[in-house]
């Protein structure tokens, strides 16, 4: 926010998004060639798998778009 | 034997796996690390209260929003969404977009034109010091109580969910927003507050979508309700006329929740006008509430919406908190863990817990970035220090942060004796914004308010508050008198305080101005409507004017109401 510089607000939240992407898609994709014993309701959708990809794709977006590298040069 | 399954279901709702706890672990670290970055740039004053006055319009309406999805919003309102149906979306339809609008587009000029860096800062341009000494003295107040009550209830939250020790989830969660708060100061809430309302749409939003497929659409999920509890739980309007769910007639709803309590909170409530002051320009400070107005809009999306799917969805019936301490099962106030858990698998169950986490800190955050604000401008510098340096207030907020935290601690652990937290917050609100809301709105639109009248009004005006709900504790049939009804539940009752005690503060200041010396208008520019010179938008096109975008979010708000009357 600060003129001349500084790490904008949507850089954070790029990070955030991405660190969570890959985790919960890993998660997914762990799950899906490793069904768990006690499946959550509606397993057969993998909601961590399109969840965790979507917020992946989102993440790489804002940190890129919004990266201190691009906002400086 | 069940019996003692059950107790032990209870104890903890869902298991996290690793990946869980290194997402929670991530987002603390996150948090943390923006406070240690922003270190840097709060040197001075108006960098660590105002935020510098340099956020944009998107920045600052985010944040305005996200102050306030604190432990009402999220657990609270799915909870009263599986008690009262679809009644609570009045919380955030009428209850708030009306008066976010009004904010918007009436009352932000005369805020921001002031370059007040307060409510009561505004009052004590308005009105005088007496004035902006009761609002601040009565805001620092309310505050830290607020900071406590979503403490505890994120504590229980971790303990029922999680099954971890409350008094590790007050410490830890505390000592977290303690530390970027007095580091980075308004700043570093307002960034970590737009980060928390991503998590927390990214996390619950997880629950509305598996729940609608579950249930098999908007309209099988209403014919499911319609069989579990009763039809009348997916009306927001029809039934107001008559018997509800919640005991309430709509007239309550419009002028107790839509007009009174509605315009105080959203208008004078300090926490969430602050994030608003920090702005850049006029256009982007009533740009911020619009925008803030068009994402509360969809909150119910992910907080009523779950309430309503485990009404159709959940094999058990949930209970009041006292019958579900006696038989071991589940209270209301667990409404959201358990439809989390039902649908959230590892990762995903993380994220969601994390999205609790970041409105309980969201929350927190506001008050005591609010407190602090206040608390050394309006109390310390006011009444205590006039002198002092700029450097001597800011170190004088870092350490205000650390002992508001403090306080609410304390707070946290006397609430934990109250076994309604919801009600007891609306009690709080009534006590003290319905009348700061007369006493504002008087100062802001009819110049002849005076110094003499604002302050009366105001004293008078808590004053009735405090007294009708104290009468009320003291003798129950009190009610039929304050409430109109002696079935009123209590959320009805603090509706009709908040009406009774506005009025009070109207007519006090009003019959006070009348009799006294008026302020010549020479000064009252910048203050008051009427002899404020309001700064030209400019040749701007109709899109970029904020009254286009109010009216759209207005015409939106209509339709939604219409939708499920």
């Amino acid at each position: 926010m600060r003129k001349g510089g500084g790490i904008s607000i949507w850089f954070f939240v790029g990070i955030s998004l991405l660190v969570n992407g890959v985790l919960i898609l890993g998660a997914g994709i762990w799950e899906f060639i490793y069904p768990p014993a006690n499946p959550v309701v509606l397993f057969r959708l993998h909601a961590n798998l399109w969840w965790g990809a979507v917020l992946l794709l989102l993440g790489i977006l804002y940190s890129l778009k919004f990266s201190p590298s691009r906002a400086s040069s | 034997m069940t019996q003692a399954l059950a107790l032990v279901v209870a104890e903890r709702l869902v298991h996290l796996s690793a990946v869980d706890i290194v997402i929670i672990a991530f987002y603390f670290a996150l948090v943390l690390a923006i406070g240690w970055y922003l270190k840097g740039q709060s040197g001075t004053g108006e960098d660590f209260f105002m935020a510098g006055r340099e956020m944009t319009a998107w920045i600052a309406g985010l944040s305005f929003l996200s102050a306030n999805l604190g432990s009402l919003e999220l657990m609270g309102w799915a909870a009263a969404a599986y008690q009262y149906g679809i009644l609570a979306t009045h919380w955030y339809w009428i209850g708030a977009i009306p008066a976010m609008l009004f904010l918007a587009l009436v009352m932000m000029p005369f805020y921001y034109i002031s370059k007040t860096h307060s409510v009561p800062g505004y009052l004590k341009l308005r009105f005088g010091e007496s004035s902006r000494t009761l609002s601040s003295v009565s805001f620092a107040f309310m505050t830290v109580l607020m900071s406590g009550i979503n403490m505890y209830s994120m504590a229980l939250v971790m303990k029922v969910v999680l099954g971890w020790d409350i008094n590790f989830s007050i410490w830890v969660s505390s000592i977290t927003v303690a530390i970027y708060v007095a580091l980075g100061g308004l700043r570093s809430a307002i960034f970590n507050e737009v980060l928390q309302f991503i998590l927390i749409w990214a996390g619950a939003l997880v629950i509305p979508v598996m729940g609608l497929i579950e249930a098999g659409g908007w309209t099988n999920l209403k014919a499911q309700i319609a069989v579990r509890a009763s039809s009348e739980y997916t009306h927001l309007w029809s039934t107001l006329g008559s018997f509800n769910p919640m005991g309430i007639h709509w007239t309550g709803i419009v002028l107790g929740l839509g007009f009174v309590i509605s315009f105080g909170y959203w208008t004078t409530d300090f926490l969430v006008v602050q994030r608003v002051l920090s702005a850049k320009d006029l256009r982007a400070a009533k740009m911020a509430p619009i925008i803030g107005g068009a994402f509360k809009m969809f909150v119910p999306f992910i907080v009523i919406l779950p309430g309503l799917l485990a009404l159709a969805v959940l094999p058990q019936k949930l209970m009041g908190e006292a019958a579900a301490v006696a038989s071991g099962g589940h209270s209301y106030n667990e409404v959201l863990p358990l439809m989390l858990a039902r649908y959230a698998g590892p990762g995903l169950l993380g994220l969601g817990i994390t999205a609790l986490i970041a409105g309980f800190m969201s929350g927190m955050a506001g008050n005591v970035s609010a407190f602090t604000t206040v608390w050394t401008y309006d109390i310390y510098r006011a009444l205590i220090n006039k002198d002092a340096s700029d450097e001597h207030y800011v170190r004088m907020g870092r350490w205000t942060t650390i002992v508001g935290v403090l306080i609410s601690v304390g707070t946290a652990y006397l609430v934990m004796s109250f076994l309604s937290i919801m009600d007891y917050v609306q009690a709080l609100f009534s006590f003290f914004i319905a009348p700061l809301f007369g006493t504002v709105v008087l100062g802001m639109l009819w110049k002849r308010a005076t110094p003499k009248g604002g302050f009366w009004g105001l004293l008078a005006g808590t004053v009735s508050s405090v007294s009708m709900w104290a009468w009320v504790k003291v003798d129950p049939t009190a009610l039929r008198y304050v409430a109109l009804s002696s079935d009123a539940r209590d959320m009805a009752e603090n509706m009709y305080r908040a009406l009774w005690s506005w009025i009070v503060c109207v007519v006090v200041t009003v019959v006070v101005s009348l009799l006294t010396e008026p302020k010549p208008d020479s000064e009252l520019v910048g203050l008051v409507y009427g002899v404020t010179p309001i700064p030209s938008e400019g040749n701007i096109p109709l899109w970029e004017r904020p009254i286009f975008w109010g009216a759209i979010v207005f015409v939106v708000f209509v339709a939604f109401n219409i939708w499920v009357w």
